[in-house]
């Protein structure tokens, strides 16, 4: 502080490739150790929530504290089956964009419990609007294995008529809303989804979910300022994964203060949670669930967790950070944790584990050779190429119906 | 003279002006440790260290806002915006902020920034990784807005680019980032090195902005395009036998129409051709430029090949992008008029 000059701070991740994982800038609250307020507290009473790491499974793998939503162990199973059966999809969805069949994949590794806990703790009813990284939800809200591979092969039962990349799914059935490639751009459309909502006097609430690197947009911002001015009953989640692509959370404005914080200013209440513990995102979104349905207004959720994969099939994250980071990130892997607290509580097994992991994949590999039926990127049956000049209108222009016709003409033609 | 494929050339040309003048300084995502997702910015930041290559929050009106505050406070920014398609939050800023800034400031304020953006389709990369907008920024007044067709240009138009006073709005056709493209995707990728422009001195050099370049000369038709489909065009135009002169335009704005009307008079014949959706399009301004300079010259109706006027579909990418096949359809039809 002695030098006269100002000066410019360039953030710095703790480690790069070839150094050795350093977490301790995570601020880690024992689990059961955070109070849980009433869900009509005002805001400025519970402001310790977003600085606070709300997490209900401790070191033993039991589920402790005020936050434990003492699920059944049945649903804990289910929930388990669905957090590996994302992994499992992802992993074989993954290999195939490997042997270039298809053009391109994102994977949830490690963030499985963000989808798989708080699709559960909303209700059907309720609107989903997704980041890349939430296909769990997709799959929770009944959307078939075999569909989703069909998107991502552009084939002649692709959902999105080929027009979109790999996994950026919708599902209007399901509630869950088309997902756009842009960042961040979801989040003011829930808010205003949830404003409708409450102008219609419906009881639904709207969720959504965007990363840490995309809060830097100014459509988070937009997001916030109109939940908070309406009180808009809708869930704002702010997946902290620690990556940006290459940039970690501190690019984001992360060193700071924690992303729960974001909303303070504005009088949203924020919860910091242990993002890779299921029971506490369970209880957790519970929470801003009944408070946004009893007319509380919206939420904002940090999920601590870690990208445990590539940004994408087109990233290389050994260029820019450890090798063995997820390894050593402290909040650990979300589908081992919740395994070990089922172990622990005497309802499951390695042997019922492993069991399930093959069954997924047999689940997963029969919805492939399924998938396959419809074509793939290089053998039939193939999308009709007219129909990409339908859905740009409600009704086709006299001039996209021309340009059809000569697209035609053309692609005849040799 | 060194071989060098288009992101080379982009980041020698980068080096080029950081080495000579230290106001330049470079932001975007991903630009600083990683070196860019498509490695244009690789190993500036160790260069030339932590203050001149920015790695930014991911917020392109932030970029493109604070790349405007640091030129009118001295510096020479250089933006990046990781895909064109990704310009649009930063899309106030460039329009009412920076390409205004000189004009309601009587001249007392400006600020020299560049925003390098990769465009273009053909790499699969679906609505949100595909898009040419260069069209909108064309038709925003107080910016200049190019597109390359090659390494050499790259270089030596983005070091003009940079030490303009102007804003410039820089598009990367990324399908020709390693190799030219004759718009045929069932044959085997080409590299820089099969083709002269490939060939880019080490050190400094311009092209001048507001400069078209015959790229091959012809009698028959006139070919006015940039980017991407000037490979295109040049493969198209072999494969039918027609002696079409090819007119990459290089600088959108402000546009060499010397270079366009002395080709259009002589051959009598003009096909316009971008990727770019066609309604609107910067084909419509130069069919508009071309017909009002050379009508007494003109043999035909001045034609178009363009993008349909649809979002870029991930499945049907060869059947929107405007490829040999609809070029070699372009040509055929001009040939046919009157």
């Amino acid at each position: 502080m002695a030098s006269k000059k100002s000066r410019l701070h360039i953030p710095r991740p703790t480690a790069r490739p070839g150094e050795k994982p350093d977490f301790s800038y995570l601020n880690l609250s024992p689990a059961g150790s955070v109070d849980k307020p009433p869900v009509n507290s005002r805001t400025r009473d519970i402001e310790y929530l977003s600085e606070d790491l709300v997490r209900v499974l401790d070191e033993d793998h039991k589920a402790v504290g005020p936050w434990n939503p003492a699920i059944d162990p049945d649903k804990l199973q289910v929930a388990l089956r669905w957090m590996l059966l994302n992994r499992v999809f992802d992993d074989r969805m993954w290999q195939i964009q490997r042997q270039g069949r298809i053009s391109f994949y994102m994977q949830a590794a490690g963030e499985e419990a963000v989808s798989i806990a708080q699709g559960m703790a909303l209700r059907p009813g309720d609107m989903c609007f997704p980041s890349y990284r939430n296909q769990g939800l997709y799959m929770l809200r009944g959307v078939k294995l075999v569909d989703m591979m069909c998107q991502c092969l552009s084939n002649t039962r692709d959902m999105c008529k080929g027009r979109q990349l790999p996994i950026m799914y919708h599902s209007k059935k399901a509630n869950i809303y088309s997902i756009s490639g842009n960042l961040g751009t979801q989040y003011p459309n829930a808010v205003g989804w949830a404003m409708a909502s409450a102008i219609r006097g419906e009881d639904h609430i709207a969720a959504s979910w965007l990363g840490d690197g995309s809060t830097a947009e100014a459509d988070f911002h937009h997001a916030l300022t109109f939940a908070a001015v309406y009180q808009a009953p809708v869930i704002l989640n702010v997946v902290n994964n620690q990556w940006a692509i290459s940039t970690f959370q501190g690019f984001a404005g992360g060193e700071r203060r924690p992303f729960a914080a974001r909303g303070l200013g504005l009088g949203i209440p924020g919860i910091r949670v242990d993002g890779n513990d299921l029971l506490a995102v369970y209880a957790v979104t519970l929470w801003a669930a009944d408070r946004a349905r009893r007319g509380g207004g919206p939420t904002l959720i940090e999920l601590v967790t870690y990208r445990g994969g590539a940004h994408s099939t087109s990233d290389d994250p050994s260029k820019y950070r450890p090798k063995d980071e997820w390894s050593a990130f402290p909040l650990g892997d979300p589908i081992e944790r919740l395994k070990q607290h089922l172990i622990t509580e005497g309802h499951w097994s390695e042997q019922k584990h492993e069991a399930l992991t093959e069954e997924l994949k047999t689940e997963v590999l029969a919805a492939w050779k399924e998938a396959q039926k419809a074509g793939t990127m290089t053998e039939g049956p193939f999308l009709d190429p007219a129909t990409m000049f339908d859905d740009v209108f409600a009704e086709i222009p006299p001039s996209l119906e021309s340009q059809r016709r000569y697209m035609l003409e053309i692609e005849s033609g040799e | 003279m060194a071989q060098m494929n288009m992101i080379e050339a982009i980041r020698s040309g980068l080096d080029v002006v950081m080495d000579k003048d230290p106001g330049v300084v470079i932001l975007g995502e991903d630009v600083g440790y990683f070196g860019g997702v498509f490695r244009c910015t690789d190993g500036l930041q160790r260069k030339y260290g932590e203050h001149r290559v920015i790695d930014a929050p991911i917020a392109e009106g932030g970029i493109i806002g604070a790349a405007i505050g640091m030129g009118v406070n001295g510096l020479r920014p250089v933006a990046e915006i990781q895909f064109a398609d990704y310009i649009y939050p930063g899309f106030d800023q460039v329009v009412s902020e920076l390409a205004r800034l000189r004009y309601r400031s009587a001249g007392e304020f400006f600020s020299p920034v560049t925003i390098r953006t990769p465009c273009g389709g053909g790499i699969r990369g679906g609505q949100t990784h595909s898009q040419s907008p260069e069209a909108i920024f064309a038709h925003i007044s107080g910016i200049k807005t190019v597109m390359p067709s090659n390494p050499y240009d790259a270089k030596g138009m983005l070091i003009s680019a940079i030490e303009s006073d102007d804003p410039v709005v820089f598009f990367e056709p990324k399908r020709i980032y390693n190799g030219p493209f004759d718009g045929d995707p069932d044959k085997p990728a080409v590299p820089w090195t099969s083709h002269p422009k490939g060939e880019v001195p080490e050190g400094y050099y311009t092209v001048p902005l507001g400069s078209a370049e015959v790229v091959q000369s012809g009698e028959e038709l006139t070919i006015v395009t940039y980017g991407t489909l000037v490979h295109v065009a040049q493969a198209a135009a072999e494969a039918t036998g027609v002696d079409a002169e090819v007119i990459d335009v290089r600088s959108i704005f402000p546009l060499d129409t010397g270079t366009l009307s002395d080709s259009v008079r002589k051959t009598g014949r003009c096909l316009v051709a971008h990727e770019a959706t066609r309604f609107a399009g910067y084909g419509a301004e130069l069919a508009a430029r071309i017909q009002k300079d050379c009508f007494y010259h003109l043999e035909a109706p001045i034609g178009r090949v363009a993008g349909w006027d649809t979002p870029y579909p991930h499945a049907f990418e060869w059947q929107y992008f405007p490829g040999k096949k609809r070029m070699m359809a372009g040509i055929r039809k001009m040939m046919e008029e009157a």
